[in-house]
């Protein structure tokens, strides 16, 4: 097996699991009052909240909000229509499995390919240059991600990639969305559980102005059952205790100071600009575009992209009736949409958070809400 | 609900609800029309049985595409035999009368690989003693189909029919192996994944390994499926909603492969919810599990089987999974981007 994954495993031990359990109801207890709301920011640890079945073991008090984490989920409207604008166009258009379903203003990739155009799934944007390597047509690798998934397009961006690849970028930067959403005017946010793999890019030094700004405390853990466990464990004694630290969770990936090589690959190829995250804000210096040095592996300079066409065949209203900003600011729950489960469900999703299988709605539809399994049906 | 779009979509055939949904709504409301004494279209079953004097006369029919046509542990032809044999055994039924194979050719296909496939053919024919006795040949021009597709008919017949939907609560589950190879075998060999340790489709004729179960277990074994498209995941769905059982799914008694599980986390896909072609999920009465059980072990193809779920009364329809940490829903796997992998 390789040795990654054999180390991971060492990180399932369903004992050590359950004495962490046991230690978040004592300090949930300890605190006294309910509930007790934290964020994690990452569609990763939400993922393996949901597979691991986490939120079942998880007292009462202590509330565990999906942020604005999931990439694909805060991908924003115009950003897909560029894309499907593009495939429509006649240029291939190849992505990550996950966007291929997030709408646009009037379709989606997937719909798009349905209607004839050329849409493929690739596991990494190597993948992507490799295809164009051995083909003469035009390639446009649509890129999403936040800081980590930016690097591996650099990466690409920077190691001679064909002539006839580009890069349509909706990567994101998550930093500035933590701002946002600690500003938010009715946010219960005590404290943030920050992502180990954005972290072991960034460092986790990133945050340190940002806990000194709003005074809560973050914790960086990674994704394994007993990372997010000992991460929640180790923020609750924060927030009991009442101090507004970092605390890095993640000794075994994560440093002060990050991955310098991969920040400078980073920030060779991308600057930051402000933009729209879907459902949640405009937020300043959260988008990821090429810088002009790169002008020609751009797909919005090298093309002519013009999604207007697509926006006038679309849905009327049901987009302004999502309230995914809401639910990923911590201050409403899917069943509180309208559109949740109804005009809004997996397969034809309007929502951000309804995209993407790490998104907060998808996973409500999908594994029943908070599941309280673990009182019936034990043998 | 917004009304379905008008076009069939990957998702329709990739074994899940989507798939379902466009059968029943399409064809079977239509087609099947009323009910008789056979188990028919209606039943939407692994294939039809139809009374034969005190028998039963099995049928079922599958088309195979895959890309590759050549894959590690196995090929179309491989798959083509193995598939329908399984879908007989599924129902009971593990003495095949014979067999159909109807292809269709692409124009420039190699004569060579033609005759690889069907060697395989012939090879997994004599595993599952079973003779192609008639078939059909057509061939296309350059481009209007990939490569060669391929559609198998099995006829057998058998004392006692088995469906996908006789469980009843206390029974326990039988998973005859290792969950998700053919699945990432065939996405690695797809995605050029460079992985250690050896990755090989599990394709194989199970109906030696079901008769020895079916021998041990008799009218105790109640209900039998196999994993194929939307893996143990979607079976489980399906059986649980036909009987209206609740199934707990204990995650760490299935058996995973090191290597079917490196792959999973690496690729971030659930074996549990990728194909098998060489796997049965039987569910048994608890009394009969353990010789069930054993049978199923004293067969090569059925070494690694284990007891991994339990049929609960409450939440008919769902399936829970145990992780070890906590509980939660498993939820049908829907149609996914990736390619078609059987």
């Amino acid at each position: 097996m390789a040795e990654g994954v054999r180390r991971a495993l060492e990180f399932r031990d369903p004992r050590q699991g359950r004495e962490l359990s046991a230690l978040l109801g004592k300090l949930c207890a300890d605190i006294g009052r309910a509930p007790i709301s934290v964020m994690h920011v990452c569609g990763s640890h939400e993922q393996a909240i949901a597979r691991f079945g986490l939120r079942a073991s998880f007292p009462r008090a202590l509330d565990v909000i999906m942020g604005p984490g999931c990439p694909v989920c805060v991908t924003d409207m115009p950003e897909v229509d560029e894309a499907v604008a593009l495939a429509r166009m006649g240029v291939k258009v190849v992505t990550y499995g996950d966007m291929l379903r997030v709408p646009g203003t009037s379709r989606s990739l997937a719909d798009a390919r349905a209607e004839g155009a050329r849409v493929d799934v690739v596991y990494s944007i190597a993948q992507a240059a490799q295809m164009a390597r051995r083909s003469d047509e035009e390639i446009v690798f649509f890129a999403s991600g936040f800081e980590t998934t930016a690097v591996a397009t650099a990466a690409v961006l920077l190691s001679d990639p064909p002539a006839n690849f580009s890069v349509l970028s909706a990567h994101k930067y998550i930093p500035p969305v933590m701002e946002i959403v600690a500003e938010m005017p009715h946010t219960r946010v005590e404290g943030f559980l920050a992502a180990g793999h954005a972290a072991a890019i960034t460092g986790w030094g990133v945050f340190e102005r940002f806990v000194q700004r709003h005074r809560l405390p973050v914790v960086v853990a990674g994704f394994e059952p007993l990372d997010i466990l000992a991460g929640l464990a180790r923020l609750l004694e924060l927030i009991r205790d009442r101090r507004a630290v970092v605390v890095n969770a993640f000794p075994r990936c994560v440093t002060r100071e990050g991955n310098r090589k991969a920040q400078e690959a980073l920030w060779r190829v991308f600057r930051l600009i402000g933009g729209r995250w879907r459902g949640i804000a405009h937020v300043p210096n959260g988008n990821l575009r090429l810088r002009d040095e790169w002008a020609r592996f751009d797909a919005r300079r090298r093309f002519k992209i013009d999604p207007r066409a697509l926006c006038s065949d679309a849905p009327p209203g049901l987009a302004a009736q999502c309230i995914c900003g809401d639910i990923m600011a911590g201050i409403a729950k899917p069943s509180d949409c309208r559109l949740f489960g109804r005009q809004c469900v997996p397969d034809q999703p309007v929502g951000a958070c309804m995209v993407s299988s790490e998104g907060g709605c998808r996973i409500w539809m999908e594994y029943g809400g908070r599941p309280e399994l673990e009182l019936e049906a034990r043998r | 609900m917004r009304s379905e779009p008008a076009k069939v979509e990957l998702k329709h055939g990739a074994g899940g609800r989507a798939m379902r949904a466009l059968i029943k709504e399409m064809f079977v409301d239509r087609l099947a029309g009323a009910p008789g004494a056979e188990i028919g279209l209606a039943a939407m079953d692994d294939g039809a049985a139809i009374p034969l004097g005190d028998r039963w006369l099995v049928i079922t029919t599958d088309s195979h595409v895959i890309s590759p046509l050549f894959f590690p542990g196995g090929d179309i032809g491989r798959l083509a035999v193995s598939g329908t044999v399984n879908d007989l055994a599924m129902m009971g039924a593990t003495e095949v009368l014979a067999l159909t194979l109807a292809m269709i050719v692409e124009e420039g296909f190699a004569r060579g690989d033609l005759e690889r496939v069907r060697d395989s053919i012939a090879a997994a024919g004599a595993e599952a003693q079973a003779r192609i006795v008639t078939g059909d040949t057509k061939v296309m021009g350059r481009g209007e189909i990939d490569g060669l597709v391929l559609n198998t008919t099995g006829i057998a017949l058998t004392q006692r029919v088995v469906s996908d939907a006789g469980l009843a609560p206390g029974d326990a589950i039988i998973l005859s192996g290792t969950a998700g190879d053919h699945g990432l075998a065939i996405m690695a060999c797809r995605h050029e994944l460079e992985l250690q340790g050896e990755l090989r489709s599990d394709v194989a004729p199970l109906n030696a390994m079901i008769r020895q179960a079916l021998r041990a277990g008799g009218a105790d074994v109640v209900a039998m499926k196999d994993p194929t498209r939307g893996g143990v995941v979607s079976a489980l769905c399906e059986m649980a909603q036909k009987a209206k059982v609740g199934i707990v799914l204990e995650g760490p008694s299935v058996p995973i492969s090191d290597s079917v599980r490196a792959a999973g986390e690496l690729l971030g896909i659930d074996p549990l919810m990728v194909a098998n072609e060489g796997k049965a999920l039987l569910g048994v009465r608890p009394a009969a599990a353990p010789r069930v059980l054993a049978a199923l072990r004293a067969h090569p193809l059925g070494a690694d089987a284990a007891i991994v779920a339990s049929c609960v009364q409450s939440r008919p329809g769902q399936v829970i999974l145990d992780t070890g940490f906590g509980r939660r829903l498993l939820a049908e796997p829907e149609g996914e981007p990736l390619p078609r992998i059987c």
